[in-house]
């Protein structure tokens, strides 16, 4: 008898305290730049695709949920041809994102992706890449790493000499 | 073997004492980094990466640092590995070749397998305290096989020394000084050596890659990949063949001791890229129309119940060409080798079953210390023998760095004891081969001559064997068998190129004069030996016989007769079905084309010109309808059924259904996985198509799965599909598989021989030709080879069908002078080219390559100055 009226007790005191549900989706709960929801592809400060097809998130995804082939455009830079990620099967562990060396493969704070449809989950390149550089603004893959691209001649990388001379007899 | 006693890191182990510390370190499965040591070139101690500590005795605390490469295994060293003064040695050597190394391993092709990244890890060198300028290069075109990456190399110098000491190119080179070494050609342009494509597997860093990779890159952990054998000449060389999205990528090594050790041709490393052709046939083709499967199959069927004959072909399968036999009848099936070079093929594997000569492995070619090769442009016509021929001439003069007491794996002192001094290795081929610089000495005869030669030494040799020795003959006969006689692996290298069976009969007696002594023939396509084996009559034969249908398999008859001759061949019949996997003159020709598998999406077995039979395996499922010529062919369920049937069918050849473990092997009770553990993609791959994933192709046919799943352990040798081992994804992995560094995979090498030399020699052949008369006006056309080019397969690969040469003809300067750049023959006109030492009355034409495709060489004809 008396726990009963202890809960009635409870839960009556419970009608004075702060309300912590939130009307979503009238209302949108606020989520840390960190959390771990949507992929995207960005790209790079200069516009360019920063995805380089090195296969690594691929690689590191435990669900095998990530796709790709290479390519290269005919000045050597390269990038996906396709670039698939079937959403029906990401765990979003976020390991893509800490495998990717060029900062492209993204986890972002959108976590409304519920489709009807399974097959409504398998993204595309088209679907996956943004039009901006997304949490790190500043970095260029292609102005660091020493391969030759339209617009990026040998030694114009960051840190880098000129081209040696190698006809040169000069010590 | 007396085996010393060495303590590594306290622990005792028992050491190889003619080899490194390195060579026997690796070969205890310890992990010791290293970058110029090769375990088929020895040691330079260039690198600098393999430093381990060495003590003086069990009290020395201090030690010194040596390289393990360097130094000789001796009784009772104490060396440590883990020292800490050893590690940091090795962290810092690393630290300093990463100093200038771009940040590239993203968008290098190299990436997953490379050898420098597995090092690094390997040192614990992970963080980069040098913020100064990095040193650059250009990049150089290295042609369309090789691509080049300059600023990746860290000067380990092992592609200038595979190159140029050991497969003997000289235009590449290292250039300039200091931290400024460039390794590349003094200017661009394609690499000459037919075995560059070795460079990709030979540097450690991503410098050199494959070319033809990098226009469909995927990563070696996403392939999937099979054992597999080359098909582009009889040396059947062991290939890893690897697929992604359902495309053939790309081809490595396969490791195989006895066969093609750590290296490949160029020919069979890039010519895979047929099988993506467009001039594949994809669909069964029924009167020129597009059919499926069904039909196609009733036809084939109603036509195999009339009155029919079939025509076999030496680059098919033992299978195939037995299922076709099998459907057809034994007395209705043909070698689809015109008569010629079916004779000449019967008579080889006669010679080498019936006489005491053994075949050679390539392996033991490498090791015989004296060769007479007759008549064979052996880079030309069995590549990898080249190699290894190459390596030969280096036996005699080990024997006095031996003596010196320099051991064998030092390679600078070794190389600068013997200077100049070659062994001995005769050549006498009717134009200069590219094995000439190697050559002691080469004779320029024709092929007749070349023979008359072969007679000569042999009669020098042994009086017995018939003779006729003119003097001109007798001072290079008399300095070939006196060479041959002093040696102790003495060596005769022949076969058909040259159409030419007194050639072949010389070699025999020269080897029969020479108790001991090894002959290899080379054999012109991946299953010649095995076809032969079958004992059909030629196509010649096929010529007369009477039937409505002929079933030609995967074999193109317009490059093996005369177009008139198989145009009226061919309308002799009122069907022709045709089986192949690409389109051809013939495949046009027939109301019948049924979709065959390409070699990396089939299982079946070919005979090398060793004599040794070898599996390959389905490296991709190909798409259907395309699917092995023996399952258009016959109602074989599985591989294991038609090995069987072969088996009791044709008992000579059951050793072959062993050169590879059945379906039902099994390893712990798992198969084999085709592809690595990490294999990504699985849920995306084919997404787009359908989001549930489809279950795994089941292979029936092999002990393979079609997944990552199976088996960790090592499997038989025939059934690795790759080499990887944690820590090492390079492919130096198979320092981990193999029995002995640089020896026999652990599980003994692939393939089993049935080809084995009797024990009484048969009488000496005396049929001895006269010599060779130029006539006036005519001209001898004789065959010339090329690697590029003259095959029929790789041809259609776009890298090599860059390298190959338009069609030509070539005269001696002199004879040449009469005519201009061009010529009239065979009613074309054709450029002339001038080779220097062509015998007179030679015209040379480049063979496989039309208009010569289809002749039957060496053949008489008429030159003329164009009308
Ligand atoms: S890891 Fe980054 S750069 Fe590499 S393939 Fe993935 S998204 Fe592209
Ligand atoms: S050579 Fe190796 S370490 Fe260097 S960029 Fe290529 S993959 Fe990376
Ligand atoms: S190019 Fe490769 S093999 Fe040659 S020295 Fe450089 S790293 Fe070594
Ligand atoms: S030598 Fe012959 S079998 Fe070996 S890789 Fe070259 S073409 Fe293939
Ligand atoms: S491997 Fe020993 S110094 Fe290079």
């Amino acid at each position: 008898m008396f726990s009963v009226v202890r809960t009635i007790w409870y839960v009556l005191l419970h009608m004075f305290h702060k309300r912590i549900t939130v009307q979503y989706p009238d209302e949108k709960p606020y989520l840390a730049p960190r959390y771990r929801g949507r992929i995207i592809l960005s790209r790079d400060p200069d516009g360019g695709e920063r995805c380089v097809a090195c296969y690594l998130c691929a690689a590191a995804c435990p669900v095998d949920c990530i796709a790709l082939q290479a390519t290269e455009d005919p000045t050597g830079r390269r990038y996906p041809e396709f670039f698939r990620i079937n959403f029906s099967r990401c765990i979003f562990c976020g390991f893509c994102e800490e495998a990717c060396p060029t900062y492209a493969i993204q986890l972002t704070p959108d976590f409304e992706m519920g489709e009807y449809q399974r097959p409504n989950l398998v993204y595309e390149k088209e679907d996956l890449l943004i039009n901006g550089p997304g949490k790190y603004p500043g970095y260029n893959f292609w102005r660091v790493c020493g391969v030759q691209i339209g617009g990026k001649d040998k030694g114009e990388a960051e840190n880098e000499g000129p081209p040696v001379d190698i006809h040169s007899l000069l010590p | 073997m007396k085996m010393a006693t060495v303590y590594v890191d306290g622990r005792a182990y028992e050491m190889d004492p003619k080899q490194n510390l390195l060579h026997a370190c690796l070969q205890l499965r310890m992990d010791l980094p290293y970058f110029c040591w090769h375990p088929a070139m020895g040691s330079v101690g260039a690198c600098r990466q393999c430093a381990v500590k060495q003590f003086k005795d069990e009290s020395d605390q201090h030690g010194r640092i040596v390289m393990a490469c360097m130094t000789p295994v001796a009784e009772g060293a104490r060396i440590s590995i883990r020292d800490p003064e050893a590690v940091e040695f090795r962290q810092a050597i690393i630290e300093g070749l990463m100093l200038n190394h771009p940040h590239d391993c993203p968008v290098c092709d190299e990436g997953g397998e490379c050898h420098l990244q597995d090092m690094t890890v390997m040192t614990g060198h992970d963080y980069r305290r040098y913020t100064f300028e990095k040193r650059t290069f250009r990049n150089q075109y290295l042609g369309p096989l090789v691509n080049h990456e300059m600023n990746r190399c860290i000067q380990c110098y092992r592609c200038v020394r595979f190159y140029r000491e050991y497969a003997g190119g000289n235009d590449l080179n290292s250039f300039s000084l200091r931290n400024q070494v460039f390794f590349g050609r003094d200017r661009d342009g394609v690499l000459e050596n037919e075995f560059a494509g070795n460079l990709v597997e030979v540097c450690p860093t991503g410098v050199f890659t494959d070319a033809t990779l990098k226009r469909h890159y995927t990563r070696k952990w996403d392939l999937q990949m099979a054992p597999s054998v080359c098909v582009h000449c009889g040396l059947g060389c062991n290939i890893t063949a690897a697929e992604r999205y359902g495309m053939l990528r790309r081809l490595v090594n396969r490791y195989n001791g006895e066969v093609n050790g750590y290296f490949l041709c160029d020919r069979g490393r890039f010519g895979y890229e047929f099988v993506n052709s467009e001039r594949r046939v994809r669909q069964p083709v029924l009167r020129g129309k597009p059919a499926s499967a069904e039909p196609a199959l009733e036809h084939l069927r109603e036509l195999a119940g009339g009155s029919v004959i079939g025509i076999g072909s030496p680059r098919a399968s033992l299978e195939s060409n037995f299922a076709l036999r099998s459907l057809v009848g034994a007395e209705r099936f043909y070698a689809g080798v015109p008569g010629a070079q079916s004779r000449l093929l019967k008579q080889m594997v006669d010679v080498l079953r019936n006489g005491p000569a053994r075949t050679p492995s390539l392996r033991e070619i490498e090791h015989c210390d004296a060769v007479l090769i007759l008549g064979e442009d052996v880079t030309n016509t069995a590549p990898r023998m080249a190699l290894s021929l190459r390596q030969s001439v280096r036996q005699q003069p080990a024997e006095i760095a031996e003596r010196m007491r320099v051991p064998l794996w030092m390679d600078h002192p070794v190389r600068e004891i013997a200077q100049d001094q070659k062994g001995p290795l005769f050549i006498a081929t009717p134009s200069p081969t590219r094995l000439d610089d190697a050559a002691a000495r080469s004779h320029r005869a024709a092929p007749d001559d070349v023979a008359r030669l072969g007679f000569a030494v042999s009669h020098l040799l042994d009086q017995g064997a018939p003779a006729d020795l003119p003097d001109a003959l007798r001072g290079p006969a008399e300095e070939i068998a006196q060479a041959l006689k002093s040696a102790k692996r003495p060596l005769i290298v022949s076969g058909p190129s040259l159409g030419s069976a007194a050639i072949i009969q010389a070699a025999a007696n020269v080897a029969w004069a020479l108790p001991g002594a090894a002959l290899a023939f080379t054999a012109p396509e991946s299953n010649s030996i095995g076809l032969s084996l079958m004992e059909a009559p030629a196509l010649d034969a096929a010529l007369a016989a009477e039937a409505d249908t002929a079933i030609i398999l995967e074999n193109d008859l317009y490059r093996r007769l005369p177009a008139a001759v198989v145009d009226e061949f061919l309308a002799r019949f009122r069907h022709v079905a045709v089986l192949d996997c690409v389109e051809s003159a013939t495949t046009a020709k027939a109301e019948l084309v049924l979709p065959a598998a390409a070699f990396a999406e089939a299982d079946g077995s070919l005979v090398n010109s060793e004599g040794r039979a070898q599996r390959f395996f389905q490296a991709l499922l190909p798409t259907a309808p395309i699917q092995e010529s023996w399952r258009w062919l016959g109602e074989w369920e599985t591989l294991d059924e038609i090995l069987g049937a072969m088996a009791s069918a044709l008992p000579h050849l059951a050793t072959a259904a062993s050169a590879a473990p059945g379906a039902s092997f099994r390893m712990d009770g798992a198969k084999v996985p085709r592809s690595p553990h990490r294999y990504s993609g699985r849920t995306a791959m084919l997404a787009q198509i359908d989001v549930h994933e489809p279950k795994p192709p089941e292979d029936r046919d092999s002990p393979l799965s079609f997944s990552m799943e199976g088996t960790p352990d090592q499997p038989p040798s025939a059934l690795q599909p790759f080499f990887w081992t944690p820590g090492w994804n390079s492919i130096q992995a198979v320092n981990k598989f193999q029995e002995e560094i640089a020896g026999p995979l652990r599980q003994g090498d692939a393939g089993v021989r049935i080809l084995e030399p009797g024990s009484q020699r048969p009488p000496f052949f005396d049929q001895i030709p006269p010599p060779f008369q130029a006539r006036d006006g005519e001209w001898l056309l004789t065959p010339l080879y090329h690697i590029f080019g003259s095959e029929e397969l790789s041809r259609l690969a776009p890298g090599i069908a860059q390298l190959s040469p338009q069609p030509y003809v070539a005269l001696n300067p002199e004879e040449a002078g009469q005519f201009g750049g061009e010529v009239d023959l065979l009613g074309q006109r054709i450029s002339l080219v001038r080779i220097a030492d062509l015998p007179r009355g030679l015209a040379g034409v480049p063979v496989g390559i039309p208009p010569f495709a289809g002749l039957d060489l060496p053949m008489w004809s008429r030159i003329s100055r164009p009308s």
